[in-house]
């Protein structure tokens, strides 16, 4: 009995260590915080107010992004490890059919004030419904006969991601480019707390991030093909056996998914930049929000990206100045909690 | 059948020791050209996508962060044994305390890594190790005191292996540490431990019904392939003298794995096979006309082939083609079994 008693003892611990490292951080950005830019939060309110937004707009982009990987892994166990290439080539198609619509922006690209909504909308739109097809017809010529060995189809996906790549490069060169945000949106707006001065443009972001967030909760609850699809996350034969015709589901599921990675290159290319690489780091973010909040599950990729953007955003804010260049370790340590408590991530659930 | 003691002469042992007689004398055969930069390159490639398919073949684990590992090794390496005029923390020590210290911090790192994913299954596995080899990269990227993005250079070589010294030590050492590696991996996967390996990865909740801790050993066999790369790690730091952060970058650590599904996932023979195939395009293919730049698109679309055609790799041509022996192919992770899904097991 003593052997379970130990045993006892040192799950307490692990637990009290685990509550330290979730409690410390929160402790140090409301009290302590020395050594940082900002200071603590109660005594400079408004910086952490900004930090914040700034990790729920991050979230924002990273749920678009993510929601489409997890959507099709729990519908057909597919691990589309293209997904970011998709992100980066929805980028550049939005990019390149922006600088057509608009005419010229020459090597320094083009300024918000000369792009209207439309010439942002228009060709974001394209672009989703492109890179909607490639996915598609990727699903069709190569996934869709290898149902059911999630292993090989990870390796395709790989192989399509590094051609994809590769090809991106060929043709769009290897500088970094970004789409122009339409002058609507590139301005600065008061939001009447602490004088808070904001970027309309995150809280663009941030209002397509719940806006595809509804649209995909209504889609699965309330429409009948989102009724098909929750049932064949949990029992695809039996789905396939009730007379439902699942391969339509699935590529169904797999253009929305892709169109959702090519939104988010949208998205993230007029925010940040496009160039190789970001389609790794995007495959990353989309991997380890799925991780932690559970694969296939939407609610699991909200959380995911909820936690993720904050702990980036808070680790980059609130490390002591000499420490910034450490906040990839909170990623790796936010990662670590989950998987040490739930394996299967917050919301996942065994096949 | 092939361990029994029957001294016959089959296709695999032919052709094996054909590859090794051709290894010893390789210098003799080819350039210096080929000898101290391809082949090399081959052999210590061949390391780490051997520890990948032990993983793979006796575990049913295909992990991604074997590049981390060896960048690891290779990192600490050139922490440890620099003296000043790079980055990092020059800590000027001798090069043999380095590499048991190096050794030692990867081994740390694999036993890290093991413990957060050895309780995932199949592809959750392979995502999370794919994170974890990520997360390193971004480390060494970012955390300027150990290496930032430029990375080490000038990490010193032991002088009786240094190109100076003669052009051909490195390579045989390099040989000679892959040889051992691979009968190493052969033995450990028969061992007692290695039996259980291959008993979890084709039913992990009979075995631990039968009270084996299936997780402490798929923790362990992690820790023990991590340690497989790290050599490895340490001799690519000798051989390119620098390690940067994209040494270990996404696009890296998928070329492991495209010498290992090349090479065939469940032999560890294929570990050398593909990564000289990989080695020869890599080397090559630029200077072929219409390819020159486009080299990776190259490498994808054989990837692609030949995992859509053959799953199981060169090893896998080679094994139908030499066939009439056929046999059942243990721990063939890419087709479908019920086990290589995640099951939790608790």
């Amino acid at each position: 009995m003593t052997e379970f008693a130990a045993y006892g003892s040192l799950r307490r611990a692990a637990q009290i260590l685990l509550l330290a490292l979730v409690a410390f951080p929160v402790i140090w950005v409301l009290f302590i915080a020395s050594g940082t830019t900002f200071g603590p939060a109660v005594s400079d309110p408004k910086d952490f107010l900004i930090t914040l937004l700034n990790g729920l707009t991050a979230a924002a982009l990273y749920f678009v992004v993510a929601s489409g990987f997890t959507l099709i892994f729990g519908l057909m166990r597919v691990v589309n490890m293209a997904h970011g290439a998709f992100f980066l080539l929805g980028g550049y198609i939005a990019l390149r059919l922006q600088r057509d619509m608009v005419g010229g922006g020459g090597a320094l690209g083009l300024s918000s004030a000369q792009v209207s909504l439309a010439q942002w909308v228009l060709p974001g739109l394209a672009a989703v419904a492109i890179v909607a097809g490639a996915g598609l017809i990727m699903q069709q010529l190569f996934l869709r006969w290898n149902q059911g060995q999630d292993l090989r189809q990870a390796l395709i996906t790989i192989a399509i991601a590094i051609i994809l790549a590769d090809q991106m490069l060929a043709h769009f060169g290897g500088v970094a480019e970004d789409i122009s945000w339409p002058g609507t949106f590139d301005k600065f707006v008061n939001l009447h707390v602490y004088g808070i001065q904001y970027t309309l443009t995150r809280l663009v972001i941030l209002v397509i991030g719940l806006a595809v967030g509804g649209a995909l909760w209504f889609w699965l609850k309330k429409t009948r093909t989102g009724m098909v699809i929750r049932a064949g996350v949990d029992d695809r034969d039996m789905v396939s056996a009730m007379g439902i015709n699942i391969q339509l589901t699935f590529a169904i599921a797999f253009t929305v998914g892709s169109g959702l990675a090519g939104l988010g290159g949208v998205i993230g290319g007029s925010f940040a930049s496009l160039a190789p690489g970001v389609d790794a780091n995007w495959l990353l973010n989309s991997l380890v929000v799925v991780i932690i909040g559970g694969m296939g599950s939407l609610g699991g990729a909200a959380i995911g990206a909820l936690l993720l953007g904050l702990t980036t955003n808070f680790a980059a804010a609130y490390l002591p100045a000499d420490y910034t260049y450490y906040s990839i370790i909170f990623t790796f340590v936010l990662l670590a909690i989950v998987l040490a408590v739930r394996p299967l991530g917050l919301f996942g659930r065994p096949a | 059948m092939s361990w029994t003691r029957r001294s016959r002469l089959t296709p695999d042992r032919v052709a094996g020791t054909v590859l090794v007689l051709l290894a010893l004398f390789a210098p003799l055969i080819f350039s210096e050209y080929w000898v101290a930069t391809l082949l090399t390159q081959m052999l210590f490639l061949g390391i780490v996508a051997a520890s990948l398919i032990f993983l793979s073949a006796y575990g049913g684990m295909v992990s991604l962060a074997q590049t981390a590992i060896y960048g690891v090794a290779g990192f600490a390496l050139g922490n440890l044994t620099t003296n000043g005029n790079t980055k990092g923390l020059n800590l000027g020590w001798a090069e043999f305390p380095g590499i048991v210290v190096a050794l030692g911090v990867a081994l740390i790192v694999a036993l890290v890594f093991g413990a957060l994913s050895s309780r995932s299954y199949g592809i959750y596995f392979l995502m999370i190790t794919l994170v974890l080899s990520v997360i390193a990269n971004l480390f060494f990227g970012q955390v300027t005191s150990v290496s930032g993005f430029g990375g080490i250079s000038g990490i010193p070589i032991p002088e009786f292996l240094s190109r100076t010294a003669h052009p051909d030590r490195l390579y045989f050492a390099t040989l000679a540490v892959a040889l051992i590696v691979y009968v190493a991996l052969r033995y450990v996967a028969r061992t007692p431990f290695g039996l259980t390996l291959q008993g979890i990865r084709d039913d992990p909740v009979r075995m631990s019904s039968l009270g084996y801790n299936v997780t402490l050993h798929r923790m362990l066999a992690f820790t023990f392939a991590g340690f497989i790369a790290a050599i490895g790690g340490i001799l690519f730091v000798w051989w390119n003298a620098q390690i940067a952060p994209s040494t270990i970058g996404l696009s890296a650590t998928i070329d492991v794995l495209v010498i290992a599904v090349i090479g065939g996932l469940y032999r560890l023979e294929g570990a050398w096979l593909g990564a000289l195939v990989f080695v020869v395009i890599n080397n090559y293919a630029p200077d072929i006309g219409f390819i020159s730049e486009r080299f990776h698109t190259l490498i994808g679309v054989i990837f692609l082939v030949i995992v859509l055609v053959s799953p199981n790799g060169l090893i896998g041509l080679w094994e139908r083609v030499t066939a009439g022996r056929r046999r059942a192919i243990p721990g063939d992770i890419t087709q479908e079994r019920g086990s290589a899904e995640p099951t939790p097991v608790g």
